[in-house]
């Protein structure tokens, strides 16, 4: 039994993309499920550990933990989904067209993102959340700028590569418009390896996001966010109470490992797959 | 003196210092083919990707049905009426075909392209290729198979000219024989003319009226197929002929020429 778009990633791809899955559903209607009110202050209950319908306990401030986290799974996801998408459409459209084009574009395109490489993501979201003030936004921005290189860097090799390829030259020379190549034709036979580098980033994007909450420069408190939680459970962690912390941390560590497991396997089946 | 359906006028090609193509001029007139020979990094296939416009020749004009194709189509529509005149089929069968799309798309996307009046089918039977196999992927057919497709694909722009650029040198022998009879066979049906670039004069002889010898990027000597090939004139060109395996073959020693 295999799913389609699975194939040849064994069972482990599998259980991966169910939890993928599990994960976006509680991201689309946590907020609804969630037991309690997420953002409800109860500082008697401050540390609280599990008791009755409060299945892992309360935060510093006596909000329920799970309501939280249920609650934070949108915007925990919601990020990294949003950096994925721009980083690869404009890493994918950068890498065709200096594929395509070759010669001085090809080589301004490769120079800009060499340098782009040379700044980590965190340092540009510093700098954007000094521009913009911090938000959930300027961290998105910021990461997609930070991962646009690595998206290029790796498709411009494949794109290279199929546009090499004779069936491209055949059209060219039938008269068909670079575009419509490019769209039906080059794309298309990269898309195992575009997909399989977002699911890659994804969970990179995920850490990231998270570190960038936990700076205070992405999602602001009192949302409830996963990188926030991580944050706001330091003090819990010093006074011996780590379970807002862990859990956060937790939901975030098997996200990322069920994705980055899933990516790597979509990167070898598409690279299994070139030929 | 018929029409010219290809005329190249002092085609040069430069890659930094290195010559490529020097000096090369000649006509294909309507119905009749020419074969180009020579050996391997003679020039043969720089002047192919000239003709259909994926190199940018130097120096010299190339004119096709009497429209100047010597520098880059700029609009949409020359570049259709340019793909309309002169067609090519590659040497490699395995990657002239897009790996995703099957049999039967890739010859409809060219028609729908180019508004032609043909149908797959009827291109598809051409070739030799039934309905099962129009519906496959490039994967699950032959080298001989997929260069049937390359030749609809090709066709299926109704080009004037069709280059064959070592277009049967990577098949088996018996398949060869196969597609060069069907090129004999489509050239009789469409009255398109080939150029043939190719460094087997068996294949030549067959397929083709008139013949010019390239070596190292000119042209040494040329004239009608048969004559060429049987009384040539250029030492050149008998070491060719030379090199031929056959019945009592005794390779002989390059030598300078």
């Amino acid at each position: 039994m295999s799913v389609p778009g699975l194939r040849g990633t064994g069972l482990l791809g599998h259980v991966c993309a169910a939890v993928i899955v599990l994960a976006l559903i509680v991201g689309a209607v946590g907020a609804w499920i969630a037991p309690h009110d997420p953002d409800f202050v109860d500082l008697d209950l401050a540390y609280v550990g599990p008791f009755a319908d409060h299945l892992i306990g309360f935060d510093g401030r006596g909000r329920d933990l799970l309501s939280r986290l249920l609650a934070g799974a949108r915007t925990s996801l919601l990020g990294p989904v949003a950096v994925v998408a721009v980083a690869v459409t404009v890493g994918t459209l950068l890498a065709v067209a200096a594929a395509w084009f070759g010669g001085m574009f090809d080589t301004i395109v490769s120079a800009a993102l060499d340098v782009l490489f040379a700044f980590p993501g965190i340092l540009i979201a510093i700098v954007v959340a000094a521009v913009f003030g911090p938000s959930l936004r300027s961290a998105v921005l910021a990461l997609a700028v930070a991962y646009t290189p690595y998206i290029a860097r790796v498709l411009r090799g494949s794109a290279l590569r199929e546009r090499a390829q004779l069936y491209i030259a055949a059209l060219e020379v039938q008269g068909l418009a670079a575009v419509a190549i490019c769209v039906r034709h080059l794309i298309p036979n990269i898309l195992g390896l575009i997909v399989a580098q977002g699911a890659v980033l994804f969970g990179y994007a995920m850490v990231d996001l998270a570190a960038i909450s936990f700076l205070g420069l992405g999602v602001q408190t009192p949302q409830a966010d996963w990188g926030v939680m991580v944050s706001e459970g330091r003090n819990g962690v010093l006074q011996g109470y780590p379970l807002e912390s862990l859990a956060a941390g937790l939901c975030i560590v098997v996200v990322v490992v069920a994705v980055n497991l899933l990516g790597e396997r979509l990167t070898d089946r598409a690279q299994r797959g070139a030929r | 003196m018929s029409e010219a359906v290809l005329v190249v006028t002092d085609l040069r090609k430069e890659y930094g210092t290195l010559v490529a193509v020097d000096d090369v001029s000649f006509r294909v007139e309507s119905g009749r083919s020419l074969a180009i020979v020579g050996e391997s990094g003679s020039g043969k296939t720089t002047v192919a990707r000239m003709i259909i416009g994926l190199e940018r020749a130097t120096a010299g004009t190339i004119r096709a049905l009497g429209r100047d194709r010597s520098t880059p189509a700029r609009a949409g529509g020359e570049r259709r009426r340019r793909g309309a005149e002169v067609q090519i089929v590659f040497q490699d069968p395995y990657s002239s075909l897009d790996p995703r799309q099957t049999i039967a798309d890739a010859i409809s996307e060219v028609l729908r392209l180019h508004g032609g009046q043909q149908t797959v089918g009827e291109l598809c039977e051409l070739v030799g290729l039934d309905e099962r196999q129009s519906r496959a992927l490039p994967r699950n057919l032959s080298g001989g198979q997929r260069q049937r497709v390359a030749i609809a694909r090709a066709l299926a722009a109704e080009p004037r000219v069709l280059i064959l650029d070592e277009s049967v040198a990577a098949l088996d022998v018996s398949i060869q024989a196969q597609v060069l009879n069907l090129l004999a066979d489509i050239r009789a049906e469409t009255g398109v003319s080939y150029v043939l670039i190719s460094h087997d004069l068996a294949v030549v002889r067959q397929l083709t009226d008139d013949c010019v010898v390239m070596q190292h990027g000119r042209i040494v000597e040329r004239g009608p197929t048969g004559q060429v090939l049987d009384h040539p004139a250029e030492a050149y060109t008998q070491l060719l002929r030379a090199s031929v395996p056959g019945p009592g073959w005794k390779p002989v020693r390059r030598v300078r020429v």
